[in-house]
Order: C-alpha cells, then sequence, then structure tokens
C-alpha cells in the first residue's frame, strides 16, 4: 500500500529535501542523526516531516549513536535511515558492520565534503567512495548508490530502501554537498510502492532465524512479533547462535558476500550516454558526471567521438561493463572529486587494455567542463 | 558457608531451572568463570521478569560486549549482542520504533561508562523508557583483567601492574546527575533486593540505572587479594551498607571501606517518548 504521505507532485526542492521526501515516501518512519554540515537539510526536514506521519526522529549524541539506533530501529520493525558526511561516517562504520553482520535493512547517506578529517565542511568531495567500500574491518559487499541530481536523489532513497529490504543490507547513498544543495525540479510519483520486508513463513517454534531462503536472504523476525530471537554481530550459526569456528565463519562471510555479488545484475545500474559510436569514454558519477555532460557535447564538436558511463551504482561496480567498455573505445577519462578512487575500479575492470585518463580535483569545487574536455583530448591523443 | 569442593562443570542430570521458560537452555552451560556473579544477575532477573508477569514476546533485552554482555544470548526473549559500547543507542532505535516493547539494557562497567558512556548519559538526560541495568565487576574480565573506568584506586590489573593511578566513577552519583529517575545499587549477595529493584526499575517510566556490583574472582578478585567469588560475597557482607535515599556522592567505593547500596533516586519526569508522542497524536500523524 503507497503512503499517504507521499508528497505527490511537482516541487522545486534541493537534494537533501528530495532524499528526506525519497525516504517518507519509502516508508522510512525512523531516522536518527547527528547535526553535520552539509546533511543538515536533511535532518531538519524529517525532524517536521517524521511525526506528521507517525514516524520518529531522534538527534542522537554522536554518529556512532545514531547508526546504532538505526540497526535498533530497523530490528524494532522500522524502515530505518540516517545522513551524515564525512567525519561522521567514519564514526558510523563500526555499526555499519554491525548491519552487515547482523543483516539489517537501512539506509545511510554520505553528503561527501571535501576531506580528509574536517576538511572542507561546506564544500563538496567525492573523497569517501573507497570508505564506502571497506570502511569498516572485515571484508565484506556492500550497495551504494550515486545519485547526480535531485530527482536521481529522492529516486535513488527509494530504490536504496527496496534494496535494503530485498538484500536485508544497508544501502549507502553516496550523494555529494554541490547534489545536496543544488535547488532543481523534482517530481514526486503518485504512487512509491513499499518494499516489503521478508517475514517467516513458519510459527516461531519452527522458526530458524539465519536459516536463508535460496537466494541466500534469509527471512526477518523483528523484537515483538513473537519469534523470540537472538542476533548477535559474533561469528553465528543458522540459530543465531555464536560459533567460534573457521567453517562457521567462512560459511557466513561467504554467504553474506554472495547474496549481494550474486543478484549483481539487480543491483548494478549505470547510464550509457553517447557510448554507441564513441572512441573515448568517461566514467564518472554524482555531481562530476553532470559537470562531465557539458564536456561530452564540446568534444563532439571538436570531432572527438565521445561517450560516457555515469554511474548510478557504485558498488558493487560494473566490472562486465567497463571492461566491455575497453574492448570498444581507444581511452577512458575518469572525472571524479578524489585523486583516483573509482579510477581504480575501472582500471581493474579494463586489465590495463586501455590508456586511462584521471581527470582528479581533491574538492572543494566541482571540475568545470573545460578540465574534462582535456582528460577526453588526453585519451584521444592516444589513439 | 563453607564450600570445600568446586562444583563440577555438568548440569546435573534431570535438573531444571525454575524460570527455564525464558531461558535458551540449548546455551547452558554458560561461558562465565566458576564464582563470577553474571548467573545471580541473571537468574535475578529472570525472576524480576516473572515477578512482573509482561508477556515476554513483549520484552527485548540489549547487550554490549564483554562477559554482562553475553547475558542476552541466554535470555528467550528477543535479544540483541551489540557492539562495544553501543547497546543503550541500540535500544534507544528499538524502543523508539516499537514503544510497546519493554526494553533492558544488560551490560558491564567497561561497555556502559568507558567506551559508551557518552551514550549513558544522554539516555538519561533524554529520560527514554529504558531500563539499564550494570554489571559492575571492577575491570575488563573478558579481555583479560584491563584496568575500567571503576577500577578503584591502587587496583592491580593487567594494564595497572603497579596500582590504579585514576579515580573511578561513582556510577550512582553519574547516572543520578545525568537524569536517571531512578537509580539503585545492590550487590549480587543481595538476590532478592536486587531482584526487588530489578522490578521497580523496569516497571518505572522513564531512564532507570540498576549497578550490580559483582566479583570476577578469576581477574579482579585474584589480582587484588580478595580470593574466590564467595570470598567477594563475604568482602559485600562486611562492607556494603544500606541506605536508602542516600546522596549519590556519598555512594562512591573505596577498597576496603564501607560502601552504600540501596535505591538512591526514584523519581517521576515525563519521558522522551511520552512528549513526542502526545505531539504526534495532536499533530494527527498518521502511518
Amino acid at each position: 500500500m503507497p503512503s499517504k504521505a507521499t508528497l505527490s507532485g511537482i516541487h522545486f526542492m534541493n537534494g537533501d529535501e528530495a532524499i528526506a521526501e525519497g525516504a517518507i515516501a519509502a516508508g522510512c518512519r525512523f531516522f536518527a542523526a547527528y547535526p553535520i554540515t552539509p546533511q543538515s537539510e536533511i535532518a531538519e526536514r524529517l525532524s517536521w516531516r517524521l511525526p506528521r506521519v507517525g514516524g520518529a526522529f531522534i538527534q542522537m549524541e554522536d554518529e556512532l549513536g545514531a547508526m546504532a539506533a538505526v540497526v535498533g530501529a530497523a530490528w524494532g520493525g522500522a524502515k530505518a535511515m540516517t545522513a551524515t558526511s564525512g567525519p561522521g561516517f567514519s564514526l558510523m562504520m563500526e555499526n555499519l558492520g554491525l548491519a552487515i553482520m547482523t543483516e539489517t535493512p537501512c539506509v545511510v547517506v554520505d553528503v561527501q565534503r571535501g576531506a580528509p578529517s574536517t576538511g572542507l565542511p561546506t564544500a563538496v568531495g567525492q573523497g569517501d567512495m573507497m570508505q564506502a567500500r571497506w570502511g569498516s574491518h572485515g571484508h565484506y559487499e556492500i550497495i551504494a548508490l550515486v545519485p547526480s541530481s535531485p530527482q536521481e536523489a529522492f529516486d535513488l532513497t527509494v530504490r536504496a530502501f527496496a534494496l535494503s529490504e530485498r538484500f536485508r543490507v544497508p544501502v549507502l547513498l553516496m550523494t555529494d554537498e554541490v547534489v545536496g544543495h543544488m535547488y532543481e525540479r523534482v517530481e514526486i510519483p503518485g504512487e512509491v510502492p513499499l518494499a516489503p520486508r521478508r517475514r517467516p513463513q513458519v510459527p516461531p517454534e519452527e522458526f530458524i532465524p539465519y536459516q536463508p531462503d535460496p537466494d541466500l536472504v534469509p527471512p526477518m523476525a523483528c523484537a515483538g512479533e513473537g519469534y523470540r530471537i537472538h542476533v548477535t554481530g559474533l561469528t553465528h550459526d543458522e540459530r543465531g547462535y555464536p560459533d567460534m569456528s573457521a567453517e562457521a565463519h567462512d560459511r557466513l562471510v561467504r554467504r553474506l558476500a554472495e547474496k549481494v555479488l550474486r543478484c549483481r545484475s539487480e543491483i548494478t545500474f549505470y547510464e550509457e550516454v553517447g557510448l554507441a559510436d564513441a572512441e573515448v569514454a568517461v566514467v564518472s558519477y554524482g555531481i562530476s558526471a553532470r559537470v562531465a555532460y557539458g564536456a561530452l557535447a564540446q568534444a563532439r564538436q571538436q570531432g572527438i567521438k565521445a561517450g560516457m558511463l555515469r554511474l548510478i551504482t557504485a558498488w558493487p561496480f560494473p566490472d562486465e561493463r567497463v571492461r566491455a567498455l575497453a574492448d570498444q573505445v581507444q581511452g577512458i577519462a575518469v572525472v571524479e572529486l578524489n585523486l583516483g578512487q573509482m579510477s581504480r575500479e575501472v582500471e581493474r575492470a579494463t586489465r590495463g587494455k586501455v590508456p586511462l585518463a584521471g581527470v582528479f580535483h581533491a574538492g572543494g569545487r566541482i571540475h568545470t567542463p573545460h578540465e574534462v574536455l582535456a582528460g577526453i583530448k588526453e585519451v584521444a591523443r592516444c589513439r | 558457608m563453607q564450600v570445600k569442593t568446586k562444583p563440577a562443570f555438568e548440569i546435573v542430570p534431570g535438573a531444571r531451572h525454575p524460570m527455564e521458560k525464558y531461558l535458551r537452555t540449548d546455551r547452558i552451560p554458560h561461558i562465565w568463570c566458576s564464582g563470577c556473579g553474571l548467573g545471580t544477575v541473571l537468574g535475578n532477573f529472570l525472576y524480576a521478569l516473572d515477578e512482573l508477569g509482561w508477556d515476554p514476546d513483549e520484552v527485548a533485552v540489549v547487550s554490549g560486549i564483554g562477559c554482562t554482555g553475553r547475558i542476552a544470548g541466554y535470555l528467550k526473549l528477543d535479544t540483541y549482542h551489540t557492539t562495544h559500547g553501543r547497546a543503550i543507542p541500540f535500544a534507544t532505535g528499538l524502543k523508539l520504533a516499537n514503544p510497546k516493547l519493554h526494553v533492558a539494557v544488560i551490560s558491564g562497567d567497561g561497555d556502559l561508562f568507558a567506551i559508551g558512556g557518552n551514550h549513558l548519559i544522554h539516555a538519561a538526560r533524554r529520560n527514554l523508557d529504558l531500563t539499564v541495568v550494570c554489571v559492575n565487576n571492577f575491570n575488563y574480565g573478558m579481555t583479560g583483567g584491563q584496568c575500567g573506568p571503576t577500577t578503584p584506586l591502587e587496583g592491580r590489573t593487567t594494564t595497572t601492574p603497579f596500582g590504579n593511578f585514576e579515580h573511578p566513577f561513582n556510577l550512582v552519583h553519574l547516572a543520578a546527575s545525568a537524569g536517571a529517575s531512578y537509580v539503585a545499587r545492590w550487590t549480587t549477595l543481595d538476590g532478592r533486593r536486587l531482584q526487588k529493584g530489578l522490578v521497580e526499575a523496569m516497571a518505572h517510566e522513564g531512564f532507570t540505572f540498576v549497578e550490580v556490583i559483582s566479583p570476577c574472582p578469576t581477574n579482579y578478585g585474584r589480582r587484588n587479594r580478595i580470593g574466590e567469588g564467595l570470598d567477594e560475597l563475604r568482602y559485600y557482607a562486611d562492607h556494603a551498607v544500606i541506605r536508602h535515599g542516600a546522596d549519590p556522592k556519598e555512594a562512591e567505593i573505596v577498597s576496603g571501606k564501607p560502601f552504600l547500596v540501596g535505591k538512591f533516586v526514584d523519581v517521576d519526569k515525563p519521558t522522551y517518548h511520552e512528549m513526542y508522542a502526545a505531539k504526534v497524536a495532536e499533530m494527527g500523524g498518521n502511518k
């Protein structure tokens, strides 16, 4: 049943506000966070929107607590979200790991700013992409989406909730300060389908909490539903009981990774821009990809057949598509607001087949189309 | 009370715990050392639960990490063994997402007052409807007996080989100052008083706090010449002074000196959830 709380219609709002509305539309009824720039508009909007739809908003004492509260709320039966920026994202890594290990559906938004450390609190960056991938300890697979516009921020927030419920994983929305603060037209559809939580199909006495369905995802029994299950961040068996054996650990960690990897086609999205006849490709995402559209047009005007693979899902990375791209084009320019993070993935996927140009900036401002064009020309010269 | 022989580590065939209905019996025997007070705390929690008469399906217990953190895993309830120090914020989310739940946090002094100290004071300040049971054994038992936020001055631990130079927290005073609406302290020797305290705390609306002084013969008692678990209980018998309504400031614990137990705070004030729910109702919040 679609939520009545959805603000259907056409709006003029920024990316942060679109994320807040995307969450409400997706059925999010719990939000915990700690104040941080440039995430404030998400928390502030939800502080007055959630009580109106019967949801819970709480400002926690820090991001450690915010992330822990989100995991707790998910086990209390709610669709739950938090939002932060780099410094807070670092603190959330601890309980992000708990969410992964306990298979807790939830959504974590990182409105990226200039980093490391306090860095540039009010200015753009994309330097948390590898932290999104590997920031919590241990080996795991994660889902991370990267919106390029306020509209996409709304759409991908809804999708993040759907993916988190489908796979029982935390899903990261890796946006950035410019998308977060940029005002654009946002169309909110009349009906946003609510992603169902996978429920136990057997009575409590027969329920085995971590026995997965054939797709490796187990159904979830929340607190107060009579199932009385034990949930632990320790390595556990299918009953949810701690099991300190190497066999149990390998089996669990493999399943947690495999349940995501085997469904890449359901998770990994990208947009292809003028790639059909492209001889040079740009790989980019988020606000950097927005800048690259202009550079592509300029390159075409100058006779360079340039196209773009715009990442919508950063993790899992579209290995196969990027590999195929290397068979088609003569060079790839990777455009991002860090000194080369997703470009490592491009390099790994293409296995050195084509020359790469890194169009990197550490953040604080977005690229100019001219800088992206220079990157395109650099690899075009390699022909 | 002379115990000459050590109990064997096996369950007597056919023996049943009177509160078995709340236990995951397939997880017994537990991992705790001989002489540890955690079995007593677990037992008293079960009796308190029974006395409250709540539907067990509506009770959730959240633990952090450490020896006490393992209590959750033995309870046949919805139980959550979370990350180190984060039991309280996890419980905050759980409670706010499903306000019908009775949520108790049971964890150790290191978990709740060192790594989780910030969460504890803020949950107390908010007066969230949670009961926090802190089992205080004066050291980090699980990791081998290191110094903690409650280790008395001069106490010997594996990381204070020359004695502890840090002043310990007075947990009663800290919880009361942060705004807890109910604060009590008992020892594992005071089984029935502890049970009564747990019942009162869990029935009380708002943030309630019960400290349980508990022996750790393996790691703390041994290094501080307290002796076996039973010897530490004798120490409690000789040193614990019951004084209800005492000033929490006077509840500090100093090795070799008498210390206060009892109920220190019992006040009513609006809970976070009450105020939030009233506002939601006023605005006609619809799910």
